[in-house]
């Protein structure tokens, strides 16, 4: 045992604060060494740290600080130079690591400080965004409430809803206690309270248009805050103390013709109405921004569907009067129709009716007239029969003349004989002329044709009536009567400047002028020359006794055909020429209307029917010519045979009115052909006729090209040819 | 329509109608010629009934006035010559070994044509069977017909020679054609 000079513990003052440090050395390398496993276990639960590597330098600081202090318990006792080196080493290390630690945390601690701050920025950002978001959610919800509300405004056309839409939308949307239309009145000097949210049925209140607050809302198309004592905004008594704020907008009120499409209409004539909508009272509640937009929204909005619903109220009442118009004019027109067809019954009965005693009169005054009469009695009748004659004059103009105001007069069209028919006229007046001593001549220009074809019966009574007022208006001298065709130039009346006649192919115009030298006309007379039942006043013409209406109806008569009346004189007392010009057709031959049933009765009956018609007959089968011929000859035709194609080219010729040619011979069209070639295209004559036994499609088409004028089937009866030639001569052609 | 003169309508039958209509009073000249009159009737009848003859030898006889009283035998004599004329030169071209048919086939055209035209029906029927056969250019069937024709050709010739005999007896009887 060595002796130690180690200095024994001094216990005893010492001892106590040696016991004290050994314990409290013992407690902080248990703290010490107990922190990093806190660290270690919290930092692993929490998963989101980023500085693990100062977390390890940490706590291998706070390791090795624990380390050393509870190596430091040892130091308390003697201990070996082991725990000496020990304590050494640990105390470097230590000391290396507090001062990388030390060094570390200047890094760190600014980062973790400002680790902070941003996260209070950040909630500071979120619950700003919170609130902004708030804010969003509730303009985007006011303006889904528009776009219903314009939904439900342009869904219906029907302005009253349209109205009261607006308002209840308006109100739920932006929980308004009040909302109130103003519409001006008819005057447009005042504004009517139209409709309002709540009250029901708005007592009507009006106010002056002119007041300066309206006007200030008037001026704008924005939204305008309006004092709540403005008489537009009290509209019932104030529910509480404070009156909410108020708010007024213009509603623009499109008139239909304010639609312009590149023109959008100035604001300047315009009727507005207006809105007025107020917040709650007593709520601190404002009017924001996006809400005053939104009420300027509205008020468009609805003015356009104001606008909409006008046009539709427009049209369904232009439709109502149209419909109205319709009906009346409906009826009107059935009355007309009945009153027509009224009138025409009256005249067809009228007509009968009138006529048959007329003639009667007539007749039997003519019978008396012949029978022994003393002179008194003579004189009576005559007078009955002048009055009774005049009379069916009269009726008969009036009937005549109402059928052609009407429309309703046809022409008859017929061919008739021109020269013959002026002849007549000359013949029916000539005996009155004479009497009155007047020379007549007629004058038909060389170049007339002898027959046309218009409605004789009229023409005839147009120029009985032109030159019978000749005559009667002439109490001497001559009447003259010139008809000639008239030419393009002479066709034209100074008077009548706008009538242009057009000559054409199958028509003439015949000129017709009847002078006479007798009492002329009076200038100031002409216009009414030609209205009914206007006479000139003058004497002579009183006396006549003629209806007024001869004139009038010759008119009508010639502007059916086309055609063109007018006076020429050189005034009272000098004269007067009648001049018509009608339209009349070219006929060539006359197919004479009087006698159609004698010939027809007579072809039926006659054996001889085609008396000196020229025929010749080719045909190479004697028995077949033989009968063909015996059957032309029974028929009174003059009759010529042929064997062959030569000869009857040879002895064919256009006297010839008819060749019967067999086309079953071998050169038979051909013949056909030449003959038709030849002669029958340019002299009409003679007509050719197939002859064959077949009637099939092929040799009705050879027939055709070859040009002959018809077929016939062999054998033929006689009626099958007395039928045939009687259509080729009055056609030309086999039907 | 003038009532003075009665025509009885023409009667395309070819049946003269007359004697049927007869009263039984009648003076006794008159007893042969009716008598006559119905021989006629009754064979043109017969005539028309076997096919012999149709309608146009019924207007033939109507052709038949003052200008031309007998142009119904005129026509049908014209008629037998000619087909005389036609047989006789088929039959020479059918015996031969080579033969024309289109010289035949335009002869019985021909007869075809010319019995058409006078009314004889049964020589037109069986032209139109010789036609046929000549087509085919079968000339065993040609011969066969050739020889119909002719037969009819005599049959009919013998037959009208009758009924113009018969017409001539009632001219002769004071009658008249037609009746």
């Amino acid at each position: 045992m060595e002796s130690c000079n180690c200095i024994e513990p001094q216990l005893p003052p010492d001892e106590l604060l040696s016991k004290y440090q050994y314990i409290s050395d013992f407690f902080i390398a248990l703290a010490y060494f107990s922190i990093p496993l806190e660290l270690i276990y919290f930092v692993k639960k929490s998963a989101v740290f980023p500085y693990r590597w100062v977390l390890v330098q940490f706590g291998a600081f706070i390791v090795l600080c624990g380390a050393t202090h509870l190596i430091n318990l040892w130091t308390f006792t003697i201990h070996s130079r082991t725990v000496a080196i020990v304590m050494t080493t640990a105390k470097i290390l230590t000391a290396v690591v507090s001062c990388a630690t030390a060094l570390m945390l200047v890094h760190i601690i600014p980062d973790l400080l400002s680790v902070k701050t941003r996260e209070l920025f950040l909630k500071n950002k979120a619950a700003e965004l919170d609130r902004e978001m708030g804010l969003i959610r509730t303009q985007e919800e006011t303006g889904r409430h528009v776009r219903m509300l314009t939904h439900e405004i342009r869904s219906t056309l029907d302005r009253h809803t349209i109205l009261k839409t607006t308002l209840v939308e308006l109100g739920r949307t932006l929980s308004l206690e009040e909302c109130a239309l103003w519409m001006p009145t008819r005057t447009g000097l005042e504004l009517q309270l139209a409709y309002t949210l709540r009250q029901q049925n708005p007592v009507g209140y009006t106010v002056p248009i002119h007041l300066p607050v309206i006007n200030q809302v008037f001026s704008s198309n924005r939204a305008v805050k309006i004092s709540p004592n403005s008489p537009v905004a009290r509209l019932r008594p104030l529910a509480g103390k404070y009156p909410g704020e108020v708010v007024a907008v213009r509603v623009p009120l499109l008139h239909l013709s304010n639609f312009q499409i590149n023109d959008w209409p100035e604001l300047s004539t315009k009727r507005y109405a207006l809105m007025v909508l107020m917040l709650p009272s007593d709520s601190a509640r404002q009017w924001h921004t996006y809400e005053l937009e939104l009420v300027e929204v509205v008020a468009d909005q609805v003015a356009v569907a104001l606008s909409h619903a006008a046009i539709l109220e427009e049209s369904m009442r232009a439709r109502d009067l149209l419909m109205e118009q319709n009906v009346a004019l409906d009826l009107a027109r059935r009355e007309a129709e009945t009153a027509i067809r009224a009138r025409n019954d009256f005249l067809a009965v009228m007509n009968h009716e009138m006529r048959t005693p007329m003639h009667a009169i007539i007749a039997l005054s003519s019978l008396l007239q012949e029978t022994e009469l003393t002179p008194e009695q003579r004189l009576m009748v005559e007078t009955i029969l002048k009055s009774s004659n005049l009379l069916a004059t009269l009726i008969n103009d009036v009937l005549d003349l109402s059928r052609l105001e009407d429309g309703s007069l046809q022409l008859d069209l017929g061919s008739f004989n021109l020269h013959s028919a002026f002849r007549e006229v000359i013949n029916l007046i000539r005996p009155i002329a004479s009497v009155k001593k007047l020379v007549v001549t007629l004058h038909l220009a060389p170049d007339l044709p002898e027959y046309a074809s218009g409605d004789e019966k009229r023409l005839m009574q147009t120029l009985l009536n032109v030159v019978g007022n000749a005559v009667k208006f002439s109490k001497e001298g001559s009447i003259s009567i010139t008809a000639f065709v008239a030419k393009a130039e002479s066709l034209r009346d100074p008077r009548a400047p706008d009538f242009f006649p057009v000559p054409s192919d199958n028509h003439f115009f015949l000129r017709v002028q009847v002078k006479d030298t007798g009492s002329g006309i009076n200038p100031q007379d002409y216009p009414k020359l030609f209205t009914k039942f206007a006479q000139s006043q003058s004497l002579p013409t009183k006396n006549s006794g003629g209806s007024g209406l001869g004139l009038a109806i010759c008119k009508r008569f010639v502007n059916l055909m086309d055609g063109h009346i007018w006076l020429e004189s050189e005034g009272l007392g000098k004269g007067c020429t009648a001049i018509f010009m009608v339209k009349l057709g070219v006929t060539e031959c006359c197919t004479e209307s009087k006698l159609p049933a004698a010939t027809n009765a007579s072809m039926n009956h006659a054996q001889t029917a085609f008396p000196g018609l020229k025929v010749m007959v080719m045909d190479d089968n004697g028995v077949s010519r033989m009968v063909t011929k015996g059957l032309l000859v029974h028929l009174g035709c003059n009759v010529t045979t042929v064997s062959s194609g030569d000869e009857c080219l040879r002895l064919i010729s256009q006297d010839h009115h008819v060749v019967f040619i067999d086309v079953c011979m071998y050169d038979g069209y051909e013949v056909a052909l030449r003959v038709h070639e030849k002669l029958t295209k340019r002299h009409e004559r003679p007509l050719t006729v197939a002859l064959t036994a077949n009637s099939d499609k092929a040799t009705k088409d050879h027939c055709r090209r070859v040009g002959v004028n018809g077929v016939v089937l062999k054998p033929v009866s006689v009626d099958k040819m007395r039928s045939v030639l009687s259509d080729l001569l009055e056609h030309r052609n086999l039907v | 329509m003038p009532l003075h003169h009665y025509r009885p309508p023409p009667n395309h039958g070819g049946i003269t109608s007359t004697p049927q209509q007869q009263v039984t009073h009648q003076p006794p000249a008159m007893d042969v010629l009716s008598q006559l009159r119905h021989q006629l009737a009754d064979y043109t009848n017969s005539l028309h009934r076997d096919g012999f003859l149709d309608d146009q030898f019924s207007q033939l006889q109507q052709l038949q006035d003052e200008s031309s009283p007998d142009f119904a035998m005129e026509v049908v004599s014209l008629f037998f010559e000619d087909c005389q004329k036609l047989v006789t030169n088929m039959a020479r071209a059918l015996e031969l070994q080579a033969v024309d048919f289109k010289q035949v086939d335009s002869s019985v055209h021909q007869l075809k044509g010319s019995s058409s035209s006078v009314g004889a029906a049964r020589i037109k029927n069986l032209c139109v069977a010789f036609k046929t056969c000549c087509d085919s250019q079968n000339r065993d069937g040609c011969m066969r017909c050739l020889q119909e024709v002719n037969r009819e050709c005599v049959l009919l010739k013998n037959k009208l020679q009758t009924l113009f005999r018969l017409e001539q007896q009632i001219i002769s009887a004071g009658g008249s054609i037609p009746m």
